[in-house]
């Protein structure tokens, strides 16, 4: 299986991204913002990072560059798309999934271990994993998710809300809500279920040396599902 | 301009000092000649008042590949592998700007480390703010965190532990002290010592604005009442453009194009080619029509002493200029040939084509002042006697859930979280325990650092606390399995010029030396921060010290959880019940005389050396120092982060129980072991000539201290998480 | 009242945020930029309804809290 990761001057977890990708079985080539063509790949990664200083909007300007243009057309013919933390910033700044990314409720950089409550799994990200909740890792500044309530009728709709914000327990509450995110949204899917962004760090998460291993089921549930 | 002593006076220059320059010119300097002596000769870049003192330190040592005097020193973790780090002050900028201040402190600790073509892996701060009741400090502390944050986060490097402390002495002078440590290849170690005739010479990244000049000679000043006046000093922090600087210098290091390269930090320009050009022996040119400039009309002179952040300085190998910069123009940098190097000794520059400098360069240097200034030796203080009776009337569950919550005890988890700590997919022991631990990424290594200081000891006796800091140090790289190599120091104090801080200063110093020769522990790199005061009031002594070692083998790293009911907890060293300036005794009885712990440097060695041994041999599962709060405050950390309690058993120990249980004594440690291993563990220790005694037993969520007093883990975590996120939130 | 301020770096001072927009805009061919620079608008509202103490007050703010002169300088832009 085939993957890209494209690197923004200011990613910084794009090699994390990369050595993940790899030991689950990925053949992953790190594609640089100023090219132009996307290599072949089965899964294209947006990573997170601050892409350009991210001083005016989060991905505002990242998704303006060069190499942008062949992800949308990658995504728009039914490619995979996943864009992670500054990647899903990225995503919705091109339009690729619908709502804006805002700065955290508290004002605050948040970095801690969170549970992820699993909604639809008809999709290429999450189908098959037999467990509902996971335990992820976010690090982000503007991660509260924001959108009208047509498009949130919307996505509900369509169940395109792919993770919830939730206790260890599963409850969607708000107190488990750590952005203040609206209904605890964690992550979504485009109309066709092909482009996932989200804010948690599953590729900090893969071995038990480091905050936990629930990373590890979704790669290794990811590539299964591609193959 | 005309210069005159009046005017170098006003550049902060002593009258004496300017009659100097002048003789050592044989004229009377321009007035950027003067501006490059008076940063050159202040005493941030000269060490003046220090250099005499720090000579002193052990710096050398087996693992010690760079001692002090490059832009950061640099140890050996085997298999070629090398660890370049760092700590800096930069605590009046903070003071200014909290924010931009701590931000661009980072930054600058960041470059001096991948200057040395080390790719940053992990940061530290140790961050000293006022009493929480005085008015700046909330906001004080919100902007430093959020900058320290902001920078770091940015670059992508984690955070991976720290200190924070709060004292009334930092009321008007808060402390910021960031450190980096930085992974490379021994082989692929540059320095900023140039070499070679007519090799041209580079000005990299940012463009040069009227950013902080003379902000170093601001960081030799002591503030007055008129410091919101001040100029604008203060730098704004570019982290993205470091990013990419970082990332451009790396790819051009991978080659062989580089003779010699040096960040441009405090005094800018000047200092970076002074400095590359006196460790060379050689002269240097430099053509500042050709530096690149933010703003129009710049002089001479503001382009000498700019402190714009984001820049680097480098001497190339000759023809390799179009290689170097298709590098940065990628990474979208600005890029100058500005000058070249000379066989004259001098730095020359030239503007419109003029020669607008001509100094040799030993005289900024070599023949920098070096003063030995006049200091006072601190008595040890008379020791206090405790009146047991004011024991009686004191609750152990009391005191103890004042000591958890006290503000220099409490959990300071409402500030790691802001920090970026899992960044770079390594960290594996996160802030919040004894040391940050990181992998070497792709191996079985690990490195462990932290960084401490110990300002109430260090106050009350300065030769002792001194000692203490190293001594803290090394304990809490051990308690994590780590095998201490070498430390950082950097050393905030007041005036120079007053007796009493200036003792402070030697005396620290000299503890500092005698601790860490002792422990085989080398001072490889540092800095001093003089004239952290306000008006005639110093800050209290406040050496911080940054201690890094090597876990050869990662899943062999301990942390400080309690692990298994029914495990055994022993404490490691004699407690001896000191009392005085303890938390407890500063705290609770209010009494703030007294000489701090002693620090006995055989036990402090013999104790950390065998705990490592009974690490390497498998018996140990989780292991804490105890330090501030004392014997009960490390126990219920244990607790609380572990989640489990303890059935604590009656001592034996003669002392009173008070005392036993919140005494600062040093050089002790708490671990838990399996009951099947305690005769072994027992065995090695007693073959060590180590104390020990059994403490208790794991059990499941209560902790017993007493026959009478029981407190839940809940109850203990309430009162060590709930001060600092209640203090900023309300 | 209503009255609003404008904060933005003092013109010596580095603005990150503006250059990188600048870059970019460049780079979306946007070449007709000489300089960017980005600051902060507040529209505060004020228990004022003479425009001289309201403005005083607004001032008053900038000064104390909203900017930090070492680097930033306030222009109150309009009362109404």
């Amino acid at each position: 299986m085939k993957s890209s990761v494209i690197t923004f001057p200011g990613s910084n977890c794009d090699r994390d991204m990369d050595v993940a990708l790899k030991k689950f079985g990925f053949n992953n080539k790190m594609v640089w913002h100023n090219d132009i063509e996307l290599p072949k790949s089965d899964l294209v990664v947006l990573p997170g990072g601050f892409s350009y200083g991210d001083y005016l909007r989060c991905g505002s300007m990242a998704s303006k560059s060069k190499i942008m243009q062949s992800v949308i057309n990658f995504a728009k013919s039914g490619g995979l798309v996943m864009g992670i933390c500054n990647g899903f910033q990225i995503l919705v700044e091109t339009g690729l999934v619908p709502g804006v990314l805002l700065r955290n409720r508290y004002l605050e950089f948040i970095c801690k271990n969170v549970f992820v409550k699993l909604d639809s799994k008809d999709n290429s990200y999450f189908k098959n994993l037999d467990k509902d909740i996971l335990e992820f890792h976010i690090a982000h500044n503007e991660g509260n998710y924001f959108c009208t309530k047509d498009q949130l009728k919307e996505i509900e709709d369509n169940n395109q809300i792919a993770i919830y914000y939730c206790n260890k327990e599963g409850q969607i509450e708000d107190q488990y809500n750590p952005n203040g995110s609206i209904k605890n949204i964690a992550g979504i899917l485009n109309k066709e279920k092909n482009v996932l962004g989200m804010m948690p760090h599953p590729e900090r998460m893969i071995d038990e040396s480091l905050s936990g291993e629930d990373g590890s089921l979704f790669f290794k549930n990811l590539i299964n599902n591609i193959k | 301009m005309l210069v005159n002593e009046k005017v170098a006076i006003e550049h902060g220059l002593k009258s004496d000092e300017y009659k100097k320059i002048c003789k050592l010119l044989k004229r009377t300097p321009n007035i950027t000649e003067l501006g490059i002596f008076s940063a050159m000769w202040n005493e941030h870049c000269s060490y003046k008042s220090s250099r005499l003192h720090l000579k002193k330190l052990p710096t050398k040592g087996k693992k010690v590949i760079q001692g002090p005097g490059e832009n950061a020193g640099v140890i050996d973790i085997e298999d070629g592998d090398a660890i370049v780090f760092k700590i800096e002050s930069h605590n009046h900028p903070s003071f200014i700007e909290p924010y931009q201040g701590a931000a661009t402190g980072v930054g600058g600790i960041m470059r001096d480390v991948f200057t040395m073509g080390a790719r940053p892996i992990a940061n530290l701060n140790s961050i000293h703010f006022g009493s929480p009741q005085h008015k700046k400090t909330k906001t004080l502390l919100r902007g430093v965190v959020h900058g320290i944050g902001g920078y770091g986060n940015c670059m992508g490097i984690p955070t991976i532990a720290g200190q924070t402390s709060f004292d009334s002495s930092y009321n008007g002078n808060i402390l910021v002290n960031a450190m980096t440590l930085g992974l490379v290849k021994k082989n692929k170690i540059f320095y900023s010592k140039a070499a070679g005739l007519n090799k041209p010479v580079i000005y990299v990244g940012s463009k040069t604005g009227r950013d902080g000049i003379h902000g170093a000679s601001m960081a030799s000043a002591s503030f007055d009442d008129k410091i919101e006046e001040k100029k604008p000093t203060v730098q704004v922090g570019d982290p993205f453009t470091e990013k990419l600087l970082l990332e451009a210098c790396l790819e051009l290091m991978a080659g062989d194009s580089i003779i010699a390269i040096q960040d441009m930090g405090a005094a800018g320009l000047t200092s970076s080619s002074i400095e590359m050009a006196s460790k060379g022996n050689l002269g240097i040119e430099i053509n500042l029509n050709k530096v690149p400039c933010r703003e129009s009309k710049m002089t001479p002179y503001e382009i000498m002493l700019s402190e714009s952040q984001e820049r680097m300085l480098i001497v190339l190998e000759n023809g390799k200029e179009d290689l170097a910069k298709k590098i940065f123009d990628k990474w979208n940098l600005d890029f100058a040939v500005i000058g070249k190097t000379t066989n004259s000794k001098n730095i020359e520059l030239f503007f419109d084509n003029e020669q607008v400098a001509n100094i040799p360069v030993n005289t900024l240097i070599e023949n920098s002042p070096m003063y030995d200034r006049k200091w006072k030796k601190a008595k040890l203080p008379k020791k206090i006697k405790f009146k047991k009776d004011d024991y009686k009337k004191l609750k152990i569950k009391e005191v103890l859930k004042k000591i958890l919550s006290h503000h220099n005890v409490c959990s300071k988890e409402w500030i790691w979280q802001q920090y970026d700590h899992t960044v770079m997919g390594d960290t594996i022991q996160k802030p919040g325990g004894d040391s940050g631990v990181v992998r070497v990424h792709g191996t079985n290594k690990a490195v462990a650092a932290s960084v401490d200081s110990s300002a109430v000891y260090c106050w009350a006796h300065p030769l002792t606390g001194g000692k203490q800091v190293v001594a803290e140090s090394w304990r809490n790289l051990i308690s994590v399995g780590a095998t201490p190599i070498a430390i950082t120091n950097c050393l905030n104090f007041g005036s120079p010029e007053n007796e009493d801080n200036m003792g402070e200063f030697v005396e620290c110093v000299e503890g500092i030396g005698e601790a860490s020769k002792y422990l085989n522990f080398p001072v490889v790199s540092g800095n001093v921060s003089f004239y952290n005061q306000t008006k005639e009031v110093g800050i209290k002594p406040t050496p911080s010290i940054g201690g890094v070692g090597l876990i050869k083998n990662y899943q062999n790293m301990i942390t400080m959880n309690f692990k298994e009911i029914n495990n055994l907890v022993l404490v490691i060293g004699k407690t001896e019940g000191h009392i005085d300036q303890s938390l407890f005794s500063r705290t609770i009885l209010d009494e703030k005389n007294g000489p701090p712990p002693e620090v006995n440097l055989f036990n402090e060695k013999n104790n950390g050396e065998s705990l490592l041994s009974l690490i390497g041999k498998g018996y140990i599962k989780s292991a804490h120092d105890i330090s501030l709060g004392g014997l009960l405050t490390s126990i219920s950390k244990m607790c609380i982060k572990g989640d489990k309690g303890i059935r604590l058993k009656k001592s034996k120990n003669l002392i009173h129980e008070i005392e036993y249980f919140f005494a600062e004594d040093q050089g002790r440690y708490i671990i838990e072991i399996k009951p099947d291993d305690l005769k072994e563990v027992s065995k090695i220790l007693d073959k060590n000539s180590v104390h020990f005694e059994e403490l208790g037993i794991i059990i499941e969520k209560d902790m017993f201290i007493n026959e009478k007093t029981k407190v839940t883990i809940d109850e203990l975590r309430s009162y060590n998480t709930n001060w600092l996120n209640k203090y900023m939130s309300s | 009242m209503k009255v609003s301020a404008i904060i933005t770096l003092k013109k010596d001072v580095l603005d990150p945020q503006g250059k990188v927009i600048h870059q970019a805009l460049d780079g979306m061919g946007f070449n007709n930029v000489n300089e960017i620079r980005q600051g902060k608008y507040f529209e505060i509202d004020v228990k004022e309804n003479d425009p001289k103490k309201a403005k005083e007050i607004v001032e008053n703010m900038c000064s104390k809290l909203l900017a930090n002169l070492v680097i930033e300088n306030y222009k109150i832009i309009e009362t109404q």
